[in-house]
């Protein structure tokens, strides 16, 4: 139930960002989620896509450090205090969240957040025991 | 490992001995420049001092340093502490700009040079029967000559190579079985490339052992680099031609700081700005007093060349103090906020920290702000916030422990500085007064 995802290290440089995006755009990978997390000084791009390898190949041959790593991501009921109800989970059974983003989901039924924590496998494990829809790599290539 | 010994006796004298020594010897030679050299006698007066003020070795800081500026007073003869015609010898130093320094040996000064030659040749495993090719310059510079007499003098058969037509040098190589060269670590890294060009296997083609390698500041990783390509130990050597050339600083076969023949000179490392002392293992100016010279001493001469001291005894068992490899030239020093800092000393501590590439700027702004811009290191990108602000502030931390300034980090994507060759830009000075 984990899903890859692809970090970029960005420092704050003008257009450092849209040459990211570029690179991966030429070739023709679409982005199904994006995040980005920054300081006074540099930045983080976090992106669900697809082809993760040849993200990450491309990238790092434009010059970018990047990393691959695992998250989860959960799927949703559209209403308020949806995603506080899987908070309150992990939460009671002292998971820490080291940060959060939502996807852009185009049925509109549900809404999947990307969630990454200090202990990936037991929080599938707590959340697939409490009922929360996880979704697997092959529905979120799907989406 | 195997240590030897050309002179057991005095490469392991006991500090306190060698110190004894140096103090009968400073005395000496002081009396001498004073009686002799119109010049230092004037700079004595100048500074109030006289031979007989000499009563211990810390009164060294009394003496005036010996300036680049101060062999061009009454130049070319006039530093000479004897007749013309007790010297034997000239060899000159090119100056950046204009005339170059003469500096002149007697016959005892030549001796003595290759005595400490021989100590160092045998401190690294030269031993007679060796076969040295010396391809440094032969002519006014003193890095052959100096070399070529020591090793004479231990009985290590020379091939008076010189330097330069890589085809020659190696077709010497394998047609004498050299088993040691004396080169600059430039010429070095172009003739194992050489070497390797042509299909040559330098480990069975070749017999080379060991390289002195020299005249020139390298780094650590050329080291490894050239060892690696000839399979062979390569042994940094520092020398001045204004201390008699080379083997004035010599690694032993522990490859940790060069040792000084602390008989030979009188070693002190200052502040370039103050000329006060540093703490024994701070970075600072080397400064050397000829101990043995009689042609023309120099008193408290200012290398320029930055380095420390080792604090720790050496494992060969010598007690004649270390010295890192030279680290830079005392006129990269900068000025923050009142602060003395070398380039040097910010390289030290980034380089110890695990997390940051080998490149790195230091941006100065007005207000005496310091940005130290460094590069991370690919591997250390995992991703998450939190570990590259923590680097950030590790590196910080460590900075202002080790200059006493607290630096702004900017950290950068790996490649984004200009790839460092040896004397790259590393200040970059944008303050406006």
């Amino acid at each position: 139930m984990k899903i890859k995802q692809i970090s970029v290290f960005l420092e704050n440089k003008k257009g450092r960002l849209y040459e990211a995006l570029k690179t991966i755009a030429d070739r023709g990978i679409n982005i199904r989620a994006l995040s980005i997390a920054d300081t006074s000084e540099f930045g983080i791009l976090r992106m669900i896509v697809p082809q993760p390898e040849e993200a990450k190949k491309v990238l790092e041959e434009a010059g970018f450090t990047t990393k691959i790593t695992n998250v989860v991501a959960v799927g949703i009921k559209d209403e308020p205090g949806g995603l506080a109800g899987v908070l309150k989970h992990l939460y009671d059974a002292d998971i820490n969240v080291e940060y959060i983003y939502a996807f852009v989901e185009k049925s509109g039924e549900k809404a999947v957040v990307v969630l990454r924590t200090n202990n990936l496998d037991k929080t599938i494990d707590l959340l697939q025991e409490k009922g929360v829809s996880l979704l697997s790599w092959e529905e979120i290539k799907e989406l | 490992m195997e240590v030897n010994f050309w002179d057991p006796k005095i490469e392991t004298l006991p500090q306190q001995d060698l110190k004894a020594l140096q103090l009968e010897k400073l005395k000496k030679v002081v009396t001498l420049v004073y009686e002799r050299v119109p010049h230092y006698r004037k700079k004595f007066e100048k500074a109030k001092v006289k031979p007989e003020d000499i009563k211990s070795l810390e009164d060294v800081v009394r003496l005036p340093f010996t300036t680049k500026e101060d062999l061009f007073v009454d130049y070319p003869y006039g530093l000479l502490a004897v007749p013309l015609e007790e010297v034997v010898r000239l060899h000159t130093s090119s100056g950046t700009t204009g005339k170059p320094k003469a500096l002149f040996f007697t016959k005892k000064d030549i001796d003595d040079q290759a005595e400490l030659i021989a100590r160092n040749l045998v401190m690294t495993g030269t031993t007679r029967g060796d076969v040295l090719q010396n391809s440094m310059t032969y002519g006014l510079f003193t890095g052959a000559l100096v070399m070529h007499y020591g090793a004479e003098k231990l009985g290590v058969l020379v091939i008076p190579a010189g330097p330069g037509n890589t085809e020659r040098q190696i077709e010497l190589m394998k047609t004498f079985g050299t088993t040691c060269f004396h080169m600059t670590p430039s010429y070095a890294l172009y003739v194992a490339s050489v070497i390797l060009n042509k299909g040559l296997d330098p480990r069975r083609d070749l017999r080379i052992k060991r390289a002195y390698l020299g005249a020139e500041p390298y780094t650590e990783e050329t080291r490894k680099k050239i060892e690696d390509l000839l399979g062979i130990d390569v042994y940094n050597c520092y020398g001045l031609s204004e201390m008699g050339g080379p083997g004035v600083g010599f690694e032993c076969v522990y490859k940790e700081g060069l040792h000084i023949w602390e008989d030979a000179f009188l070693v002190e490392i200052i502040n370039p700005e103050t000329g006060e002392p540093v703490k024994e293992g701070e970075i600072g100016e080397l400064v050397l007093t000829s101990l043995n010279r009689e042609g023309m001493p120099l008193i408290r001469y200012r290398t320029r060349d930055l380095t420390f001291f080792f604090t720790e005894p050496c494992a060969c068992g010598r007690t004649h103090r270390r010295i890192s490899r030279i680290l830079g030239r005392a006129d990269d020093m900068f000025i923050v906020r009142g602060v003395n800092i070398f380039p040097q000393q910010i390289e030290a501590v980034l380089m110890g920290i695990k997390g940051v590439a080998e490149n790195y700027q230091i941006v100065l702004e007005n207000y005496d702000e310091m940005i130290v811009r460094v590069e991370i290191d690919r591997e250390f990108f995992d991703g998450r916030i939190e570990r590259l602000l923590k680097l950030k502030e590790e590196i910080v931390e460590k900075l202002r422990e080790a200059i006493l300034v607290k630096p702004k980090v900017e950290l950068l994507e790996p490649g984004t500085l200009p790839v460092s060759e040896g004397k790259a830009k590393r200040v970059i000075d944008k303050r406006t007064l």
